[in-house]
């Protein structure tokens, strides 16, 4: 059998179905992947190695007993570490949850392990994804797999790095403001923000609730419906779960095709701040999608241009009243509780110690744009901005079927480059913002790498709400056209680690 | 620093002032689980057994509404004659305190599922004093801090606190008037008065059990003064938790007094939180607002918007029971007896016993006499609320019966009620185990009649004569024999019968 890490999760649930390996043989290549490289790429902050092995034996003796497997039975899985896990660390990136280990487990983590998932253990992320190269991490920093020195996106750089460098077929990540499409597209892997309320966020730490969607992460279109498919769904847990059948992602995702599609470019995404050569594969997967038989037409959504602005507000505002909860009193971090300080205090000094300088600036920001007297001007505003936005899409979308766009204006950036220069950092997500504002779905594939600098630039597919499916039919058809074009998948190109 | 508030006399400040008063009354509603997940709100458990991730607020959890929450809450604003929001969404109310789990409280804020309504309260005198409804909205309940090593059982002074999130997520409905004018003298018995339909509404409704004793509905209550014949409304003081109605009563008129000190003095009211103390009707300052907290309030995005269609709305009008108000006034009019009368019964918490047993078959005029007085008696002897007594009302309807088929004459009444009391059984085992039915028995009865007549010729002779009243010490004389249990009518009769008297 060759090196099993390097097959999709989608020839891993065969090969264990068939018998050509079992479960617990590609749970332990990719622990024994992870020992040998993860202290490079630091994409792990804990490795459930005895949990992994325990749900790989489970899958096996399934299969022994003759009963039917799921479609992602045995395949390993890294579990961004937002998602909280019965027993496990979660940590969110955090400090402030130092020693905390969750009594529940999300509806996400429940439905991985009822589909046969193995999860290998919870990855690195910018705390409390807050972030758009996991430098925000209290726990350092993640290497982008394609040049250690440089950022995998965030604020899921640990699962995107995670599939990048073959430690984990498949990842979660959750999007608040492209934190999974944004690292797909610096690593080179793929990543879908599906419909807001798609994926149950019960159990999922909140940054903000209103913007927050958890999604798969894989290295391939189909891997990622796979994962789609297992983790979607109502859940009577989440009051602003979608209430309706998951759309048939993974037969789309079998089926690429957009002849007919009419794919509409937005005119706002590109010009000042892109990188040529980010610029250079976009315009190349305009032209291969006309080739393939999509009418292309240019679209115009004025209003993007006062996204970033908008969700600044939005964001902060919801997170400064999501992290209040972190106050030393029932679980996590307690500083200063030696019998000469107040609760108050201790709650203060707790705050003070166990949050990192992002989560500070975010939660004073959302603090005085929901104070009294600056509400209407600020968050009040922003919401109009939301509404606006959410139109621009709905005119779009009754002329075109779906959007593309660069997924982010630049490549991967040095780690360190922007660390200091929130505006910088921030501008990192100027396209994929929209449709967290709007709660419609966007995927971000591999198109290419830029001439400039040989690293991975993304292709971004957003689709109205509830057509998650679209995103998969145009992204199969795209991806195979590629890699016909390329001769393999973009990742062979990644340098050995 | 010690503050000891100087009063003026009621009559004085009446004479100078016109009370505002505004009423913010919390009812916990009786669901049998919280108002965001699944835990029992089951009271006196272990402390910290009812809860889980969303009412501990652990990272992660997520609320989910409790149907009957909304249900109870669309009820209570129907009730009140309030318009049911088309659409509404819960919101976040901002602040930090250990014993609330998230540090926000979910609440409404500027979209209350009900809005705009009254309830007409009666006074004593029978006088109805209409107040107006400004809102009546959702939210929950926060957990519950015990100070220890503090003299006062107040945080001042503790050396640690002890956290108990059984409370936390409760549902509550906060039920808010407009600002109460017109009272006058009368602003603190219609506090009480207020205050009082409402809790008989609410239990009506059978939302919740609306028991004060046990926090199940506690009252602020918000009052200013103004000079007579101004507009403006003076700054008002805030006096949280009065739980009782004779404290509600008690706290407006203490506000009313030392408001009118302050302002007669010259001095100005500042906007404070006070605590009123039952032991002497006062209240005392608590934190001052130096300026107004600001709670950050905004639409609650874990919530989906409460949108109750009209249909269902007018579902629940149907099946609203007959207002408390109204059903008194009924009541009164079919037990045939006077206002006064009635708020005896009303204060006496007698009404529904007194229904029930008239329901169990009683005439309404026994019925009220047997609750109200040998049972209200005991019920204050023993300092238990009526209700509580071991005795239900089937049993006070059987007795009424048997004394209406004169099986039991009023004297043995008495004994079988105290018989089940005591736990002997009901009234038919008391009756059997005491041996106290009323001889009956015209043989039995007649040799008692004639063993008296033997004994006491001259007063028989006296009867011959036709001196009637002197009949009595024979009817006495029988009874003693028969150690009470005769009719005396039916002995009377007898006697007379015997000595070939006309009655």
């Amino acid at each position: 059998m060759a090196d099993l890490t390097r097959l999709t999760a989608a020839q891993t649930a065969e090969a264990i179905a068939s018998g050509e390996t079992s479960a617990v043989d590609v749970a332990q290549a990719h622990l024994d992947r992870i020992d040998a490289i993860d202290e490079k790429v630091h994409a792990f902050l804990h490795v459930d190695t005895e949990g992994a092995l325990a749900a790989a034996r489970a899958v096996d003796a399934k299969r022994a007993k003759g009963e039917e497997l799921g479609p992602l039975a045995g395949v390993p899985l890294a579990l961004k570490d937002i998602f909280t896990t019965e027993g496990v660390p979660t940590t969110v990136g955090s400090k402030i949850l130092d020693g905390w280990i969750p009594p529940y487990d999300a509806t996400l983590t429940r439905r991985l392990k009822e589909a046969g998932v193995v999860i290998l253990g919870k990855t690195n992320m910018d705390e409390f994804a807050m972030g758009s190269s996991t430098e925000n991490s209290a726990f350092g920093p993640t290497g982008n797999p394609w040049d250690l020195t440089r950022i995998p996106g965030g604020s899921g750089g640990g699962s995107s790095a995670a599939l990048a460098s073959f430690q984990a077929p498949l990842a979660i990540g959750t999007d608040t403001g492209g934190s999974i499409r944004q690292p797909a597209a610096v690593t080179g892997t793929v990543g879908v923000k599906p419909t807001y309320g798609a994926v149950s966020r019960y159990g999922m730490v909140a940054f903000s609730s209103s913007l927050d969607q958890g999604g798969p992460c894989a290295r391939t279109v189909l891997d990622a419906a796979l994962l789609h498919e297992a983790i979607a769904g109502h859940d009577p847990l989440d009051s602003t779960s979608v209430d309706a059948p998951v759309p048939a992602v993974v037969e789309a995702a079998r089926n690429g095709d957009v002849r007919g599609l009419r794919v509409g470019v937005v005119k706002e995404f590109g010009g000042e701040g892109y990188q040529d050569g980010v610029m250079t594969r976009f315009h190349e997967s305009v032209e291969l999608l006309r080739e393939l038989g999509a009418e292309i037409v240019e679209v115009s959504c004025p209003s993007f241009t006062y996204a970033l602005a908008a969700y600044y507000l939005i964001a902060p505002s919801e997170c400064s009243s999501n992290l209040a909860r972190f106050d030393a009193m029932r679980y996590g971090l307690r500083v200063g509780d030696d019998g000469t300080h107040s609760a108050e205090e201790v709650t203060a000094l707790t705050r003070e110690a166990g949050f990192g300088a992002e989560v500070k600036r975010r939660i004073m920001l959302g603090t005085y744009a929901l104070s009294s007297g600056y509400y209407d001007a600020y968050y009040g505003s922003a919401q109009k901005v939301r509404t606006l936005i959410t139109r621009d899409f709905e005119r779009a979308f009754g002329d075109v079927d779906v959007l593309v766009s660069p997924t982010t204006p630049t490549t991967a950036f040095p780690i360190g480059e922007r660390a200091d220069d929130p505006m910088a950092m921030y501008l990192a997500d100027l396209c994929t913002i929209p449709s967290n504002l709007a709660g419609n779905a966007a995927m971000s594939l591999p198109c290419g790498l830029a001439p400039e600098d040989g690293l991975p630039v993304g292709l971004q597919i957003i689709a109205p709400a509830l057509a998650d499916d679209r995103l998969y039919r145009v992204g199969a058809a795209v991806e195979s056209a590629f890699i016909a074009r390329w001769g393999h998948p973009l990742l062979e190109e990644a340098p050995t680690l | 620093m010690t503050v000891t508030d100087d009063l003026v006399s009621y009559e004085d400040a009446l004479a100078s002032y016109d009370p505002v008063m505004g009423l913010e009354v919390h009812v916990e509603l009786g669901t049998r689980t919280k108002m965001f997940c699944g835990c029992s709100t089951e009271l006196g458990a272990e402390p910290n057994s009812q809860v889980c991730p969303t009412c501990l607020g652990l990272p992660g959890s997520l609320p989910v509404v409790n149907a009957v929450g909304v249900e109870s809450a669309i009820k209570i604003g129907l009730a009140l004659n309030c318009e049911i929001a088309q659409w509404c969404r819960f919101a976040r109310k901002n602040y930090f305190y250990p014993d609330m789990p998230k540090n926000f409280q979910t609440s409404q804020y500027d979209e209350p599922i009900a809005f705009n309504g009254y309830l007409d309260v009666a006074l004593e005198d029978g006088e109805v004093f209409r107040v107006e409804i400004e809102r009546a909205h959702m939210e929950e309940d926060t957990g519950k801090s015990t100070h220890i090593g503090g003299a006062t059982g107040r945080i001042h002074g503790a050396s640690h606190s002890l956290l108990d999130y059984n409370r936390a997520g409760i549902p509550l409905i906060e039920i808010v008037t407009k600002p109460i004018e017109g009272a006058g003298e009368r602003a603190p018995e219609v506090a009480r008065a207020y205050v009082a339909e409402l809790r008989e509404l609410i239990r009506a409704l059978g939302v919740s059990e609306a028991r004060m004793e046990m926090g199940q509905m506690r009252c602020d209550v918000n009052l200013s003064l103004r000079p007579h014949g101004t507009e403006k409304f003076g700054t008002r003081s805030e006096t949280k938790n009065v739980n009782s109605l004779r404290s509600v009563e008690r706290a407006a008129r203490f506000e009313i007094q030392r408001h009118a000190a302050v302002l007669s003095g010259g001095g100005t009211i500042i906007q404070e939180t006070r605590h009123f103390h039952e032991e002497d009707g006062s209240t005392t300052s608590g934190r001052i607002k130096e300026e107004a907290e600001d709670y950050r309030y905004f639409p609650e995005p874990d919530l989906v918007p409460v949108a109750p269609s009209r249909e269902w709305v007018e579902e629940l009008r149907a099946t609203l029971p007959e207002l408390p108000r109204v059903r008194r006034e009924r009541l009164r009019e079919e037990w045939g007896i006077s206002d006064h009368e009635m708020q005896s019964v009303l204060n006496a918490g007698a009404i529904d016993l007194i229904v029930a047993t008239v329901d169990a078959g009683a005439p309404a005029d026994q019925a009220r006499k047997w609750w109200m007085g040998e049972l209200a008696r005991r019920s204050n002897e023993d300092g238990v609320e009526l209700a509580a007594l071991p005795i239900t009302p089937a049993q006070v309807a059987r007795v009424c019966a048997l004394v209406a088929e004169g099986k039991l004459n009023d004297k043995l009444a008495r004994q079988v009620i105290e018989g089940v009391l005591a736990g002997e059984g009901d009234p038919d085992q008391v009756v059997d185990k005491r041996g106290l039915a009323v001889v009956s028995d015209e043989g039995a009865l007649g040799a008692a009649v004639d063993e008296a007549i033997a004994g006491n010729p001259g007063i028989a002779d006296k009867i011959r004569d036709g001196k009637v009243a002197a009949a009595g010490a024979l009817v006495g004389a029988v009874m003693k024999a028969t150690r009470g249990q005769a009719d005396a009518a039916r002995v009377r009769e007898l006697i007379l019968e015997r000595l070939g008297v006309q009655g």
